[in-house]
């Protein structure tokens, strides 16, 4: 294999659930991206939109029933390239924790509570790295200082509930780089954690895609964390990603109006006082099914009747819309591939979100607001 | 550790106190006091009244209580008006029995119960998920002593698999250590004597071990059930943990923790139970000496053997948060 292919490649992933006696859901419905050595990608969206089933489905983490799992993630492995979907369930569980790493949302539910923090991390260099006794607890301790946990033979000795929120996603942390992986999956990692807590844990896991050239996967509903950490960004919305590209271009010129909406509702400090959030309406409930057409069309301010005929297909959006297509060899499936691509019939440009920063709302709608709220 | 089992111990005084008072009452109020237990039908209203006056019922209720108090606290339960020796003696002669018994009822509930609700979570909605959980419920509504006779009849009588009552077969010669005949004979090396224990202890062990195993069945099947949709058991997964690892520290180890309370509890219920498997099974532990106390009206004997149920109860109870505070840090810190 040549290094020009990536570490990871997901490519038209599919989950469906089949819950006995009631209807399928397609909870990911064909997403595509690479993972590559040293560079963090974000998938972004809504609860519901299918980004933390994606996780599941690349750990194999997903439930044994009720789950049909298509499309192809093709790894990189010492023994050459293998799709992670269709290896078997002992060859997966070699793979994680050794080669791939997840870490999740709440810490506190996600660590064992009756067994010390110790245990929980030299477990893992013992079933991957072979060691145990002193010299596991000497790595665990170092694993832990290198997490930032202070005092860490101290904190070996306790157990979950005698950590704080920060402390606890540090231990997971730790657990996580114990084998040093190659790919590493984020969950929400800092959903529960204080504000202060969270700008640590991001920059803690900056430094560890940094020095170790781990891939990160970051997936997030929060944009401000996207655009701290995150290199390739994938928005997603009902089980598509509906725009994806590097950060810059996302930043500086959404083409999808559920990306444009997602920036719109951020909370800006420099924004004057008063002024209304703007939300995007409605909720991932309203979706419609893509084969039917764009399923963010029901939430849309700029939908037309040609998004509904018909699902749209992804797309060369903003500055490079035309050019640097390098075509269907580099992917597969036949999407052509460019840096900033959209899955939109009707997207906005550049200038149509400029005025997202300055709402055309007079300022009295947002008093009102406030004084309703 | 120890100053929580110290405070654990005297939290125990004003429980046994008030379950003292609890029993002085409903003796009080009892239908028919002892006179009518001890004196024939015919007996006079004086002669009633002298017997009232010699048991010092005549007292003032205060009195009595602080007298009856006296004397559970120094151990004399009185006289049982069956067999006219102390009750104390008569519990302590036959509570290896039904010790043993006890014993062998939960080692069958635990030892079974566990390892099937295990299972029946694994493979929920199998035929497997649902004839563990069929039966248990069958198990539960099956009266023991229903159960008992069954067993005693099929496979004692007709199938002749195991005996039909005692604890040993007649005959059966031992050296008495203890009274536990299960223990002297591993010490002393009778182990033809510990086989024909076994033996007798078999059927009566099952019937008592019903309820237990039933409960024990289904209180694992929704604790693991509950457990395997924990955060932290993804987590382990996550780790690539090999299954085992993952069964026993991660699942096994917090679905106990309500069992352990169960089982706690079902120790402290299977002497009721034991009260009917022995008389069934002529199984000579305090169970069936209560069964006859119960028909003779011999309420020292009654009155002894609810403060011994009360008192182990309370004990086992202590016991099982103790351990509760082993198995879960999270008590432990409180």
């Amino acid at each position: 294999m040549s290094s020009s292919t990536p570490l990871l490649a997901v490519d038209g992933l599919s989950v469906v659930f089949r819950g006995r006696g009631s209807d399928e859901v397609r909870a990911v419905d064909g997403v595509s991206f690479t993972l590559e050595e040293g560079r963090v990608t974000g998938l972004v969206g809504e609860s519901g939109c299918g980004k933390s089933v994606t996780s599941l489905a690349l750990m194999g983490l997903l439930p044994d029933r009720g789950v049909e799992v298509g499309g192809s993630a093709v790894m990189r492995l010492p023994e050459g390239p293998a799709d992670l979907l269709r290896l078997p369930q002992r060859r997966m569980r070699d793979l994680r924790g050794s080669q791939m790493a997840m870490i999740f949302q709440d810490p506190l539910s996600s660590l064992n509570p009756v067994v010390p923090i110790g245990r929980q991390v030299t477990e893992i260099l013992r079933r991957h790295r072979g060691m145990r006794g002193p010299a596991a607890e000497k790595e665990a301790a170092e694993l832990l200082h290198r997490v930032g946990i202070p005092d860490p033979g101290r904190r070996l000795r306790e157990y979950p509930h005698q950590l704080s929120g920060g402390m606890r996603q540090r231990a997971l942390i730790a657990m996580a780089v114990a084998c040093r992986p190659r790919v590493m999956i984020a969950d929400e990692p800092t959903t529960a954690l204080d504000v202060t807590i969270q700008a640590q844990i991001l920059e803690l896991l900056r430094d560890l895609v940094t020095e170790e050239g781990t891939a990160l996967l970051m997936i997030t509903h929060d944009l401000g964390v996207v655009a701290g950490l995150c290199d390739d960004i994938n928005v997603l919305y009902a089980g598509r990603a509906v725009e994806k590209a590097p950060r810059a271009p996302l930043f500086a010129g959404p083409t999808h109006p559920y990306t444009v909406g997602l920036l719109g509702s951020i909370p800006r400090l420099d924004a004057p006082r008063g002024e209304p959030l703007t939300p995007i309406r409605g909720s991932i409930n309203d979706n419609i099914a893509w084969t039917q057409g764009c399923a963010f069309a029901p939430r849309c301010d700029h939908y037309t009747m040609e998004c509904l005929q018909g699902p749209p297909e992804l797309v060369a959006a903003g500055a490079a819309a035309g050019t640097r297509t390098r075509g269907p060899d580099g992917g597969s499936g036949g999407e052509p591939v460019a840096e900033h691509v959209h899955r939109c019939v009707n997207p906005l440009r550049g200038t149509d979100t400029a005025d997202r920063s300055a709402p055309e709302g007079p300022a009295a709608a947002g008093e009102d607001e406030e004084a309703q709220g | 550790m120890l100053r929580f089992i110290v405070r654990r111990l005297l939290q125990l005084i004003p429980t046994l106190g008030g379950l003292s008072i609890l029993l002085f009452v409903w003796l009080q109020r009892l239908p028919g006091g002892p006179e009518y237990a001890l004196l024939p039908d015919d007996a006079t209203a004086e002669q009633r009244a002298a017997l009232r006056r010699s048991l010092g019922l005549d007292e003032p209720i205060t009195v009595q209580y602080l007298a009856f108090l006296r004397r559970i606290v120094q151990g004399d339960l009185g006289t049982s008006l069956g067999t006219g020796r102390p009750v104390t003696e008569e519990f302590f002669t036959r509570f290896p029995a039904t010790f043993e018994l006890g014993v062998t009822a939960m080692l069958i509930a635990v030892s079974v119960g566990v390892p099937l609700g295990y299972l029946a979570a694994r493979r929920r909605g199998t035929v497997l998920d649902f004839a563990a959980v069929g039966g248990s419920l069958l198990g539960i509504c099956t009266p023991v002593f229903f159960l008992a006779f069954i067993l005693k009849v099929v496979f004692a009588e007709r199938l002749g698999l195991f005996p039909s009552a005692f604890r040993l077969s007649p005959g059966m010669s031992r050296t008495d250590l203890t009274g536990f005949v299960v223990l002297d004979g591993l010490r002393t090396g009778e182990f033809d004597v510990v086989w024909d224990a076994l033996l007798h202890l078999a059927l009566p062990g099952l019937a008592l071990a019903s309820i237990p195993l039933a409960v024990i069945v289904r209180m694992t099947r929704a604790s693991v059930l509950e457990v395997l949709g924990e955060d932290y058991v993804r987590t382990a997964n996550a780790k690539g943990l090999h299954r085992n690892t993952v069964r026993t520290r991660h699942v096994m180890r917090n679905a106990m923790l309500p069992v352990v309370t169960a089982v706690g509890l079902l120790t402290g219920s299977l002497f009721a139970g034991a009260v009917l498997t022995e008389s069934v099974f002529a199984f000579p532990g305090i169970g069936s000496f209560v069964y006859a106390a119960t028909q003779g009206r011999d309420y020292p004997v009654l009155t002894g053997f609810i403060l011994l149920i009360a008192t182990m109860y309370v004990l086992i109870n202590l016991l099982v948060d103790i351990s509760y505070s082993l198995l879960d840090p999270r008590v432990r810190a409180q």
